[in-house]
């Protein structure tokens, strides 16, 4: 524990029912904060988008959720565990940025591989079988299924590492920047895949984009500025509050807001 | 999430991630043969260049020629495993596979398992090209020429793996090649016995791997049996080979800033 003091009990909102929740989240990556003090819910079950410019600190919030970035401070529970809890490992699925997966495999034997760590073993092989062969439906590439990745477009290749992401059904999805790239109607389906997979199979996910109009496709939004949040909410509380009408200008709006404030603070000084 | 520190759990290697690891990378190499091709057959003509350099003296020849297929193993394992984690590094698989139930020893096994592999197809090719097409003078068992191959091959790949730590990219781990192998090269008595050299530079050979493997290479030219020393030289390339990939783990960092 980095405060020595116990924990005080927390409301029965914040329990099971969080996929995750933060409390004073921090994180420094060399001379620089990154994230400062953050404090959010992401509930379970729900598509919670990540949104903020480039730069702003978003990829390295997804790092520290997933348990790969390093000097992380504060509170950070996931999934009822300590964010990077080896119990975790088996249960997030996470898409990095740039395409994660190796470019000399086909697109089969890279889902191979990885469903092998996951859920390794001979006795596992039907069921590993199955999950390659639905990850690889799921984000359309069937029949690209024995292309080799480095030959894909770079939609493909970010496909395949979704792809990896959905094996052994995880309860927690970390999708950084998924659809940066993507042709309109394959943005469309990939977000009616992230819609299905909340609903029908219970899990949660956590977007992150710098595409504003990508913001109405979630249930839930986390505004980020400059490493702290602006709103955490949801799109339509969002609008109603700010008087905007689309969350692109309700952002706005937090953003006037948050540098009038800070500029009335200096002044006052 | 309270501390950056994780708990330190003492994991046993998993056998079946540790094949899956393996296959992966064997599979990464078939799609690409002619890296396949120029790892078995450069040692092969490197030796048939040497026969004939030493046309005159085959005494020489076989003093370096047993020599350098200790070596050879040792040179190409470095570059291949450097290179590959490097990849595994910089591509974000690292990342990935850390984040995933994969152990670390589970990673460097399948790594050892497969280059390992490779090594042993390696060193029986030059090995037996060299004793039985290019006359190679050999009083002991070539079998422990191709244990002793094995296990600097297996020290090639302890090293590669710890260097592309330090390599921020593929020119740099390159370079890491005339860094860590050339000194050893040098010093391990291919080019002159160690005891002529300078006393600094032999104290310095003493505690340099290749120049066991180098030793223990000799030994088997120059006796029929096992002999201590054989055993003394294999024993000390074996452990620098584990040492080193000790140290390689505990460059794959789970969390990074």
């Amino acid at each position: 524990m980095m405060n020595n003091a116990p924990d005080p009990p927390r409301p029965a909102t914040q329990g099971p029912s969080a996929a995750i929740h933060a409390q004073d989240l921090t994180v420094v990556r060399g001379p620089r904060t990154v994230l400062r003090d953050l404090a959010f819910t992401v509930p379970r079950g729900r598509i919670t988008g990540l949104l903020g410019p480039s730069g702003c600190g978003k990829s390295t919030l997804l790092r520290a959720i997933v348990g790969t970035q390093a000097k992380v401070t504060g509170t950070l529970d996931v999934l009822g565990h300590p964010a990077g809890h080896p119990a975790l490992r088996t249960r997030i699925g996470y898409v990095t940025q740039a395409p994660s997966v190796y470019d000399d495999l086909t697109v089969r034997q890279n889902l191979d591989y990885f469903a092998a760590i996951l859920d390794p073993g001979r006795p596992a092989a039907d069921r590993r079988h199955d999950h390659v062969i639905r990850a690889i439906a799921d984000v359309d590439l069937t029949t690209h299924a024995d292309a080799l990745a480095g030959n894909l477009s770079g939609g493909q290749r970010s496909r395949v590492s979704l792809a990896v992401a959905l094996l052994g059904t995880p309860e927690l999805l970390v999708l950084d920047e998924p659809t940066v790239g993507l042709d309109p109607v394959l943005r469309r389906d990939l977000w009616a895949l992230f819609h299905d997979i909340a609903a029908s199979r219970g899990a949660t996910l956590l977007v992150s984009s710098h595409v504003m109009d990508e913001a109405e496709r979630c249930h839930r939004l986390l505004l980020m500025r400059e490493g702290e949040l602006l709103a955490d909410d949801t799109p339509d509380a969002l609008r109603t509050r700010t008087g905007a009408e689309t969350v692109e200008e309700a952002f706005l709006h937090l953003v006037d807001e948050a540098t009038a404030q800070a500029r009335s603070k200096e002044t006052s000084r | 999430m309270t501390t950056t520190l994780e708990p330190a759990r003492p994991r046993a290697l998993n056998p079946a991630r540790t094949t899956a690891t393996a296959t992966r990378v064997l599979r990464q190499l078939t799609h690409d043969p002619r890296t396949i091709a120029l790892l078995l057959l450069i040692p092969c003509v490197m030796l048939l260049l040497l026969r004939y350099v030493f046309d005159g003296s085959p005494r020489t020849f076989d003093n370096i020629g047993a020599s350098l297929l200790g070596i050879f193993p040792l040179i190409t394992m470095f570059l291949v495993t450097s290179i590959a984690t490097l990849r595994e590094r910089t591509s974000g698989t690292l990342e990935r596979l850390l984040a995933m139930p994969l152990g670390k020893a589970d990673l460097i096994a399948g790594y050892a398992l497969a280059f390992g592999t490779l090594a042993i197809i390696q060193s029986a090719l030059a090995t037996g090209l060299a004793l039985w097409l290019l006359g190679l003078d050999v009083t002991g068992s070539p079998w422990l020429l191709l244990l002793v191959a094995l296990l600097d091959a297996l020290l090639g790949t302890a090293l590669g793996l710890f260097v592309s730590a330090f390599a921020a990219s593929e020119f740099q781990a390159v370079q890491f090649m005339p860094a860590v192998i050339f000194p050893q090269l040098l010093l391990c008595g291919l080019f002159t016995p160690r005891d002529d050299m300078h006393p600094a530079l032999e104290a310095i050979s003493d505690v340099l791997p290749m120049s066991y493997a180098v030793d223990g290479m000799n030994e088997v030219l120059h006796h029929t049996d096992m002999t201590a020393t054989f055993l003394r030289d294999a024993l000390i390339v074996a452990g620098c080979a584990l040492l080193v990939l000790a140290l390689g783990a505990a460059t794959l960092r789970r969390r990074t800033a």
